[in-house]
């Protein structure tokens, strides 16, 4: 039995392959050492940027709500993601599952063409009278 | 990584504002003409808004030794245009701001110029000409959704140069400082998402090819022509 990767297969594999390691090499070369505090948000660097360029700047407005611990920041984060993720997968789910029945509707309108005059080969494909209202 | 919340002055945020206002207002009305006119893009639609979803949420580490997260919006405005990402890139930044105190709602307007309106339209210009210089489709996905993306924050870094000039070298020093933390740090994540992008277009090709050619992605490889030619 041999295990045939297509080629498709590979290549999308490899784009991931390539973003994994884009968002492991910083963290694994350590090239945030020079910090004190190593990968903090870019964000907060212009925050900190600002006040240095402009230190009597303060905030005029603080959000509304803000998450109360970083531990239900990241749970928020994490749903935003999964949301997204869901969709997609909803989407590319759907998309596969409508291609799958045109074929299977395809292959069962040329079973029943062979088996109108050959006999039935398969007694499922045989069975469904209601099949030739589309032929 | 957005412009934080308050991190603006008044008359800044305000003129953002109004920059943007046009825009995603143009963009509803797109966004309803494309719902309306054709309802099976749907899905396609959600299916783009949820990819800015997914990868506005990954805050990825980078070779500045500091972490920032791509935009997700060069897909969308190479499937359905520039104007209907304005909406679905605001969508998300207001769901970012007002739950996760990430962006702001006072600097909605300035981070939605830049991510929901000149990434999307720089990184469609961008997937335009390099399919029009000859490219094949998946080297003009990959330079779109990576001008998308760095765009996002070039414009980011010039917003707050402008609002916050250096004392010394003026808004030329503030916006290498600020260039610096964005533009540099966004490099890697932007050659990450031009990847991710083409990964789901490269399935969107098997999946969807109807559709993507009804949207004008696909017709250069002719596969639609001779075949409607002949269903009609």
């Amino acid at each position: 039995m041999s295990f045939t990767v297509s080629r498709n297969t590979k290549i999308n594999a490899l784009l991931l392959l390539v973003v994994v390691a884009l968002a492991v090499l910083p963290l694994a070369l350590g090239l945030g050492d020079h910090k004190e505090e190593p990968f903090t948000g870019a964000d907060a660097e212009a925050e900190t940027a600002i006040t240095e360029l402009q230190p009597d700047y303060e905030p005029w407005f603080s959000p509304l709500y803000e998450p109360p611990s970083g531990e239900i920041e990241s749970a928020l984060f994490a749903l935003q993601a999964a949301l997204g993720a869901g969709v997609l997968a909803y989407y590319f789910g759907v998309r596969r599952g409508r291609r799958q029945g045109e074929a299977r509707a395809l292959a069962r309108a040329a079973d029943l063409d062979e088996g109108g005059d050959g006999g039935g080969a398969a007694p499922v494909s045989s069975v469904p009278s209601a099949g030739s209202k589309d032929a | 990584m957005h412009i934080a919340e308050g991190y603006l002055p008044p008359v800044h945020a305000a003129a953002w504002g109004v920059a943007a206002a046009p825009f995603v207002v143009h963009g509803v009305r797109a966004l309803t003409r494309e719902v309306r006119s054709n309802p099976e893009s749907t899905l396609l639609l959600g299916a783009s808004g949820a990819f800015t979803f997914v990868l506005s949420a990954l805050k990825l580490p980078s070779v500045t030794g500091s972490c920032s997260h791509p935009t997700g919006t060069g897909l969308g405005a190479i499937l359905f245009r520039p104007p209907i990402m304005a909406v679905l890139g605001t969508i998300t930044l207001l769901f970012q701001a007002l739950l996760l105190a990430h962006g702001g709602l006072t600097t909605l307007g300035a981070n939605a110029f830049s991510m929901a309106i000149v990434g999307p339209w720089a990184g469609y210009g961008t997937y335009l000409l390099v399919r029009r210089l000859g490219a094949p489709l998946m080297v003009a996905v990959f330079f779109g959704a990576f001008v998308a993306d760095l765009s996002t924050y070039c414009v980011t870094s010039v917003q707050l140069a402008l609002a916050f000039p250096d004392q010394g070298s003026g808004v030329m020093g503030a916006l290498a400082k600020f260039g610096g933390i964005f533009a540099v740090t966004q490099i890697p994540l932007a050659v990450s998402e031009g990847l991710l992008t083409v990964l789901v277009m490269r399935l969107l090709t098997q999946s969807s090819k109807g559709e993507l050619s009804r949207l004008g992605v696909l017709t250069r490889s002719a596969t639609k022509r001779p075949e409607e030619a002949t269903a009609r």
